[in-house]
């Protein structure tokens, strides 16, 4: 009574529908399927990150070497705690490095830049970056040149 | 007193509809042909006429509207210097709202008028009295197998729909306007998240199947068995079905995405 004619064609859609999905879930949202990449935990404490948010990059030299895992607000010290994770195989990160957070193009995302430091002890699971540079906030950055600017006319 | 009078008659009507429809969608569902091998049969058949014969409307708008949103996009980005956020701006809209209304929109009106004028003309001819003549329930045999295809595809379409979009703007805005093909894909990667808006977007399509099925299929059962009947049953479906579509989305917008 039904043929197989549309037997196979329902077969294919189904099929579509499956391979439309996994494409999105892998070039449009960037879920990685493969197993998770050894990492290790990073803290580092601002006093502003305006903006950055959780899985943004943390990057050397411009190239992403880990993300952003979580951001809470530290209560004894007024500051935001940054967690991120970073590849394993980046194991070479002095512990007298800085990190700042840094914008990509005028109005791009947040993300993290590490400045490698001289230390010979490198970075190790759970240790933190002292040395940190809040964002550039705009609002901040023209108040500052508009009160230095009224100083010098006086 | 006369006007009053009326007003309560035709609620009372509506609130009739809404409770008769309701009964009839629980009864659909809870209706499987009992052997196996029989409904599987039926949901085949009816998964053939509902999605595969919908594939191609969906691929070739959803291509079309990645399109335009693309041109769009990109027209008003490139005014701030930020045109990589094209990707961006294509990705979200087609998964958040776009392919889940438009495949829905769509859908009401090549299936749920064909599911509709389908059902009405086989009530027409006395096929479903004569199903209950042979002790066969019409509900079992002709209703359940088209509500749960209905229910199935219209998820699948809006997956295809929300594919066949990016690409189609992908290829306006890398291969035409010239935006760097890296930073068109970065810049959706970073702001779209799988279990967000993808999932919203497939749970919102549910919603919407669910509902542009029942209307149709209940449209189909309860129209007036004459050749005027069906076409304004088939009518009605389209219209009921759109509008319920657009005021779903809002509530579910407004859940999903409204941060209050």
């Amino acid at each position: 009574m039904r043929s197989k004619r549309s037997e196979l064609l329902v077969g294919c859609f189904i099929v579509l529908g499956v391979v439309a999905l996994v494409y999105l879930a892998v070039q449009v949202s960037g879920l990685a399927f493969s197993s998770k990449k050894d990492t290790y935990q990073v803290v580092a404490r601002f006093d502003d990150i305006a903006g950055l948010t959780n899985r943004a990059k943390v990057s050397i030299a411009g190239v992403a070497v880990g993300n952003v895992e979580s951001i809470t607000f530290d209560k004894k010290l007024y500051m935001a705690l940054v967690t991120m994770n970073i590849d394993s195989d980046v194991n070479n990160i002095p512990t007298d490095s800085s990190i700042a957070v840094l914008t990509s193009g005028l109005l791009g995302e947040k993300y993290l830049g590490i400045s490698i430091g001289a230390e010979d002890e490198m970075l190790k699971n759970g240790s933190e970056i002292f040395d940190t540079q809040s964002a550039l906030v705009l609002e901040t950055l023209i108040s500052q040149f508009l009160f230095k600017g009224g100083d010098s006319e006086k | 007193m006369k006007s009053i009078e009326l007003l309560g008659a035709s609620l009372l009507d509506w609130l009739e509809a809404v409770g008769r429809a309701g009964i009839f969608l629980v009864q659909s569902i809870f209706r499987l042909p009992v052997r196996f091998k029989e409904s599987v049969n039926l949901l085949v058949k009816q998964l053939y006429s509902v999605g595969v014969l919908s594939l191609v409307i969906i691929i070739v708008s959803g291509a079309f509207i990645g399109m335009v949103l693309s041109l769009q996009g990109y027209s008003i980005l490139a005014k701030f210097g930020s045109e990589e956020a094209v990707g961006q701006l294509l990705a979200l809209s087609l998964l958040r709202e776009l392919s889940p209304v438009v495949t829905a929109l769509l859908f009401a009106g090549r299936a749920g008028s064909s599911l509709t004028a389908e059902i009405g003309l086989m009530k027409a001819t006395e096929q479903l009295s004569s199903f209950e003549m042979m002790g066969v329930d019409p509900l079992r045999r002709v209703i359940a197998p088209r509500f749960i295809a209905g229910v199935i595809c219209l998820p699948i379409l809006s997956l295809i729909f929300s594919a066949s979009g990016i690409l189609g703007g992908h290829l306006v805005s890398v291969e035409w306007l010239g935006v760097y093909d890296g930073a068109f894909w970065s810049s959706m990667q970073q702001s779209v998240y799988f279990d967000t808006d993808i999932m919203n977007g497939l749970i919102k399509a549910l919603c919407f199947s669910v509902v542009v099925t029942w209307i149709a299929v209940y449209q189909g059962y309860e129209c007036v068995p004459t050749s005027e009947g069906i076409g304004k049953a088939t009518t009605r479906t389209v219209v009921l079905g759109s509008l319920a579509i657009l005021a779903l989305d809002f509530i579910l917008t407004a859940a999903m995405f409204g941060d209050f």
